[in-house]
């Protein structure tokens, strides 16, 4: 199995749409499996928090590199 | 743990006024809430198949403007013709821009995700709204309806 059951690149997309991308594709996968989404809004680091506490997907991996931001998620 | 509710009265109807309701519905519903919006009197508008929603600066002076405008531009000649159209097309280019979602956009996300939607059905009554020109899967009720929902809910919220 690949290391990230999928991939999704929100860069250049602003509040509220790379979190609804990242539920999108949290819905299509199974518990334990590795979601790496890739963005550029700077609100979503604070956002990807929030959501990932609030439906139980641990946020495994945040950081940040020339403007775009990664955060792997674990499904929960 | 229950499933959080999110009751939302959406009751304006221009373009900048579409955004907190489908906005929050939408990433309400990836935070696994349910969610249901009453759509009362203007905010109608926001549920047409066809939209075609504007922003005006007349009466709203924290609008701000390309050319720092708000700040210079009398406010008696945002009355004249073409300006709601320029200010509108101006403001549908930046919301492309800055990769914000089109209002379609979130509403569709809302409809996938289960929203219930519910046209104001007094509203449409009185203002003689054809509801062919709705889009479709919503409902039409009343303010009992709705306070059976929010009535029971987390959050609402008026907009």
């Amino acid at each position: 199995m690949a290391e990230f059951a999928q991939e999704v690149d929100a860069s250049g997309l602003n509040c509220p749409l790379p979190i609804l991308r990242a539920k999108k594709a949290l819905n299509s996968m199974e518990k334990g499996q590795k979601l790496r989404i890739f963005t550029t809004d700077k609100g979503s680091v604070r956002d990807f928090e929030a959501f990932t506490q609030q439906t139980g997907n641990p946020l495994l991996e945040t950081s940040e590199e020339q403007g775009t931001y990664t955060f792997i998620i674990e499904k929960g | 743990m229950a499933q959080k509710k999110l009751a939302i009265i959406a009751a304006k109807g221009t373009l900048d006024g579409a955004y907190p309701p489908f906005i929050l519905a939408s990433t309400a519903v990836a935070l696994d809430y349910e969610v249901q919006v009453f759509f009362t009197f203007y905010g109608l508008q926001l549920l047409r198949r066809e939209l075609d929603l504007k922003v005006t600066p007349l009466g709203n002076p924290a609008m701000p403007m390309p050319m720092k405008m708000d700040k210079w531009f009398p406010t008696m000649l945002t009355a004249l013709p073409g300006m709601e159209g320029m200010m509108t097309t101006m403001m549908q280019k930046k919301i492309a821009e800055k990769g914000v979602a089109s209002v379609q956009e979130l509403r569709d996300i809302c409809q996938e995700g289960g929203v219930r939607l519910i046209a104001c059905q007094m509203t449409v009554d009185l203002f003689d709204m054809n509801p062919d020109e709705f889009i479709e899967g919503i409902d039409y009720a009343g303010a009992a309806d709705f306070f059976a929902f929010a009535g029971e809910s987390d959050i609402c919220l008026y907009m």
